[in-house]
């Protein structure tokens, strides 16, 4: 258990520019969503922020706007996740050593590498705490997680500094969209669920959170507990694991407010979704996020902010809703995650209200 | 009393052997992997000198028993070869009842297949069961399927760390008591893409590396897998498993100084290292050997140097980089030197810092020269640094089994 004591977020949406939540929502008409960065000078010396790629610049910036939301100085540990790491640098050698492979820029090469970003937070606050940093899908940033919840309960770390970055590239998305990751064509993120064809629509995002073991002044709510579960060869029924996820954490299915899904739009995987909302959660109210940042393998940073706002502000906006049941309370989140039914994963979210 | 982590198997294929015999046998003969370029098709195929495994792709393929290999990166081949081989030793495949993980390192993930084949991913589908093998959790999620693994599946990247990282987290998931055991360690494949970032950073040696030498120029690039099972106390009672060694302290700490250099002073070679010590609760005089990240470049030995002066001072353990025989395996060297550093404990012996000459100036100690096998060896430490100033050390110690007649191993001096 660790509370969320700060957010720092740049994403599709208004998320970085302003402290408002969701009340400006963009709609884009696109192959991808791209996010709304903000001007770096005030997060970035300028004459550092030149040599570095847009993914470095995105951490950075949305880890320095999480520190100052905190009040937090120096965190205990550095923890991030992200999927594909700096898709842009990688591009750049690629496309450097299949045409001539001598005088390569090393700058780039040094930038692909995915701690990058962990260990660029940590060069400029000068923490010399613990760093890692998960590569793994969709559980990149839940491992994350569960690393830093560990570290509160061995007692090495009284917070950690948790974030997220994936970034997407035009041409990133026409490789990827050969194996049916995306959909063709551009789509309107507003009306993704009426498209109902195959693919979902991808996105890129950054968000960095303080969790603390114990409540601040800017805290949102407690991050209960998470869990990552690999479907080895469809072994896993989300049925039998989540009543005991629940019950370790005091829960009943009944106690969830709000089932926060990965819904994508993509019409071979979503049902999994619902199925798994109308059966084992048929009392909560069903909300999505997706539409607003795009599919990506860190998309549940996106999620948790989400999560973490709701909570906080005791405010379920509108466009997050996926079915017309209003959630009698907001105090339990449950936010459900999968790639293509293989990498599944839940974090749970209570209120702090009270 | 917080759970006791004990190592019950082991698996590594590198440059110096398929397995852990020959692996141990071309060490006990002071025989290095360092050679030419065969499998990258690279213009510095004829100008470097690597670690590299000695298989072709099919080679590979078949000493994984694979049978449908397309989509299989060299990464997951050398992962598969080494995962299976800790599988088998660690008895995996029984007591299905206890909460088995696997948690696997690498940086380069499925590179190798991805920038041959770049240009098709561009233009056509002739090759796009090698898309979805080109991400770091592809070689992981191989494994974890074929063996049967799925109680918990992650992938780490700290760049050089990474596998020590693996383990690390490895043990702290046992001792919180989310997992019994776990598969921990990494893969690593040489590719073009990393040996032209290597080279083009000018760290890379041309002749043999030769670690903590005054005269040391560089990085020879390597690769491999390593896998460790790392088992706790009370899985212990379940298996019925003899430990080999115990896994008896680990530290993780950030240089917070470049991206790419180490401080001279060494400072998060020594908080990575110091922390590990005080885990353990051993005094440095305890520490037998340290099995050194010793990358042979300028910068690092320096660092690592001082911060081993720093924290040992009067009581300084015969120290030595095993990079001279398997080359730097980046993301897979913190698995690849545990083993090693295990396979001390187990046989008694040190590994010798091969091509070292002359003492450094700055520095006011020497790597041990020659194997050594009179000494008895307790406790290892086995330090593994990375890219971002992301460090870890591990501390291994040998285990006094109920059954074990206190004799070491005999030495397998097989050709």
């Amino acid at each position: 258990m660790a509370f969320i004591n700060g957010i720092g977020i740049i994403s599709p949406q208004r998320t970085a520019d302003s402290t408002a939540f969701l009340s400006d929502v963009m709609e884009y008409t696109a192959d991808y969503l791209t996010c709304i960065e903000p001007a770096y000078r005030t997060f970035i010396d300028p004459l550092q922020s030149r040599r570095m790629s847009r993914l470095m610049k995105m951490g950075i910036a949305s880890a320095k706007l999480c520190m100052a939301e905190s009040g937090v100085e120096m965190p205990d540990a550095i923890i991030t996740g992200t999927g594909l790491g700096s898709v842009e640098d990688t591009e750049k050698i690629l496309g450097e050593i299949t045409k001539e492979e001598r005088f390569l820029n090393p700058t780039p090469f040094i930038q692909s590498t995915y701690n990058t970003i962990s260990s660029q937070v940590a060069i400029q606050l000068k923490c010399h705490s613990y760093n890692s940093t998960y590569v793994h899908r969709t559980f990149s940033f839940e491992s994350c997680l569960l690393d830093g919840l560990m570290q509160l309960e061995e007692k090495s770390a009284t917070n950690f500094l948790a974030g997220t970055i994936d970034e997407m590239t035009m041409n990133h998305l026409q490789i990827t969209r050969r194996v049916g990751q995306w959909k063709m064509e551009p789509v309107n993120n507003l009306s993704l669920k009426d498209v109902k064809t195959p693919g979902a629509l991808a996105g890129e995002g950054a968000a960095f959170f303080m969790m603390g073991a114990e409540r601040s002044s800017s805290t949102y709510a407690e991050l209960t507990d998470v869990a990552t579960c690999y479907n080895l060869n469809g072994s896993f029924a989300s049925a039998e694991f989540l009543p005991g996820f629940l019950a370790k954490n005091g829960l009943y299915p009944a106690d969830i407010d709000i089932v926060l899904l990965g819904v994508n739009g993509d019409c071979s995987n979503d049902p999994i979704y619902m199925q798994f909302a109308d059966q084992l959660f048929p009392a909560a109210a069903q909300a999505w996020f997706k539409h607003l940042c795009g599919e990506y393998h860190t998309a549940a940073g996106f999620g948790l902010y989400v999560a973490a706002n709701i909570l906080k502000n005791q405010v379920c906006p509108e466009v997050l809703k996926l079915s017309a049941k209003k959630p009698v309370r907001l105090k339990n989140i449950l936010i459900y995650n999968h790639f293509r039914n293989i990498n599944h994963s839940f974090i749970l979210i209570r209120g702090c209200y009270e | 009393m917080p759970q006791r982590i004990f190592i019950t198997g082991y698996g590594i294929i590198s440059s110096i052997g398929h397995n852990s015999g020959e692996n141990l046998s071309s060490l006990l003969q002071s025989r290095p992997g360092l050679g030419r370029i065969r499998h990258v098709d690279t213009l510095l195929k004829d100008e470097l000198l690597v670690g590299e495994v000695s298989c072709t792709h099919d080679e590979l393929i078949s000493l994984a028993g694979i049978d449908a290999a397309d989509g299989y990166s060299r990464n997951a081949l050398l992962g598969i070869i080494a995962a299976r081989e800790a599988f088998a030793h660690g008895g995996l495949d029984k007591h299905h009842d206890l909460k088995t993980g696997l948690i696997s390192a690498t940086t380069v993930g499925g590179m190798d297949r991805s920038e041959r084949y770049y240009l098709d991913f561009l233009s056509n589908n002739s090759r796009n069961a090698y898309i979805d093998s080109y991400d770091c959790a592809d070689s992981t999620e191989k494994i974890a399927r074929l063996l049967g693994i799925h109680d918990f599946v992650t992938t780490i990247s700290t760049a050089c760390s990474s596998a020590a990282n693996a383990i690390m987290l490895g043990a702290r998931m046992i001792r919180s008591g989310r997992l019994d055991r776990v598969l921990a360690g990494g893969c690593e494949s040489l590719t073009k893409f990393h040996l032209n970032g290597f080279n083009a950073l000018k760290i890379l040696d041309k002749e043999p590396c030769k670690p903590f030498d005054q005269h040391r120029a560089g990085i020879n690039l390597g690769e491999g897998a390593a896998y460790l099972v790392l088992e706790s106390e009370s899985g212990l009672a379940v298996t019925g498993n003899t430990p080999i060694c115990e896994l008896a302290g680990w530290g993780n700490a950030c240089e917070a100084f470049h991206q790419t250099a180490s401080s001279p002073d060494g400072i998060g070679a020594y908080l990575a290292m110091n922390a590990a010590l005080s885990m353990s609760g051993l005094e440095p005089a305890a520490i037998d050997y340290v099995n050194a990240h010793g990358t042979g470049t300028d910068n690092n030995d320096v660092s690592e140097g001082r911060a081993l002066e720093r924290l040992f001072s009067k009581n300084m353990p015969r120290v030595s980089s095993t990079k001279p025989f398997t080359g730097h395996t980046t993301s897979c060297a913190g698995s690849i030197e545990a083993i090693l550093s295990v396979l001390c404990l187990e046989h008694q012996v040190i590994w010798p810092n091969l091509n070292f000459k002359e003492q450094m100036h700055e520095l006011s100690f020497s790597p041990v020269e020659e194997l050594l096998t009179t000494i008895p060896v307790n406790v290892v430490m086995s330090n593994s640094f990375g890219f971002g100033g992301n460090d870890t050390s591990l501390i291994f110690r040998k285990v006094n089994n109920n059954n074990d007649t206190s004799s070491p191993a005999p030495l397998l001096l097989r050709e």
